[in-house]
């Protein structure tokens, strides 16, 4: 698949997310080798109000939207994968009043499962705000049984 | 902005009224997180609301929102019940998404496991329609030292 129909099934994928276009999320970029979305700065993802830091709530969910559409990557044909788990571990908090991104990878696909693993950043992707591991069930394509073949490997 | 948070605490524990608190963090009002005093014990609620559904075929609320919405229950009850005079910071988080959460009212109860000096871990249990059926558990760390 050509890393504009990745894109393409992201974009698809991300604005079908109601709660995702509340926070205003937008694909950045995607190809072959993993996705990257944007969380734009605004005050009603404001966690403390004393220093204008974003919520941890909204990190989590642009992790677990970046994870979780990073599968399109990797996969041949678009697949409903719910959650089965997520970990951020927090290097330093958000600067307020800037962007903040999201990049997932899926580093190993089964044919049951996707485990994925990720970064959060502002200016530096070398200097990221929180690091993430996900993994995802494999539900198979909408209304077909999945292949004992597998995906992506 | 200076807020008294232990004056504020002290407050809502006496009127039994929390909106002041919760209304004090703008992503609490966003998605909408309420709590109800049980007792000595404090459940959190999210009532359904649609802007907070992530899977729109089933529908389901997003994962991130019931993350969040877990990770703000576990601060709050750092601040009602372990004195700490300013916001926790979040160090890590973990979540095991065990069931869908539907577009349906959600709880949250805490459990505080260990408070020290500078870290306490919380482990956090949200449900549905029963207690006993969680749709997701999670435990994080904060740190409780330092403005």
């Amino acid at each position: 698949m050509s890393d504009n129909a990745i894109a393409e099934r992201a974009q698809r994928f991300l604005a079908a997310l109601r709660h995702c276009q509340v926070l205003g999320l937008s694909v950045h970029h995607a190809d072959a080798g993993g996705l990257t979305l944007r969380l734009p700065y605004s005050a009603q993802i404001v966690g403390n109000p004393e220093s204008g830091v974003i919520h941890g709530g909204a990190i989590t969910t642009l992790m677990d939207t970046t994870c979780g559409i990073s599968t399109v990557c990797v996969l041949p044909d678009f697949e409903v994968c719910p959650t089965l788990d997520l970990r951020i571990d927090y290097m330093h908090p958000a600067e307020p009043h800037k962007d903040v991104y999201g990049f997932a990878e899926c580093y190993r696909v089964t044919p049951n499962v996707i485990f994925t693993r990720g970064y959060a950043y502002q200016d530096d992707p070398a200097q990221p705000i929180a690091h993430v591991v996900g993994t995802f069930m494999r539900m198979g394509k909408p209304g077909a049984q999945l292949s004992g073949k597998g995906g992506a490997q | 902005m200076n807020v008294d948070l232990n004056k504020l605490v002290a407050e809502a524990h006496a009127k039994n009224d929390y909106d002041a608190l919760l209304s004090l963090t703008p992503y609490a009002r966003l998605i909408g997180i309420e709590c109800l005093r049980l007792g000595d014990d404090m459940v959190f609620r999210l009532p359904a609301n649609r802007d907070n559904i992530g899977n729109p075929m089933l529908p389901a609320l997003h994962g991130g929102v019931i993350a969040g919405f877990m990770e703000h229950a576990a601060m709050l009850h750092l601040l009602m019940f372990m004195g700490i005079p300013h916001l926790p910071k979040i160090i890590d988080f973990s979540i095991d998404y065990l069931r869908a959460g539907h577009y349906r009212d959600t709880y949250a109860q805490c459990q505080v496991w260990r408070q020290g000096r500078r870290v306490a871990n919380v482990a956090i249990t949200a449900w549905q329609t029963n207690q006993t059926e969680p749709i997701a558990t999670a435990r994080a760390h904060f740190k409780v030292d330092e403005p």
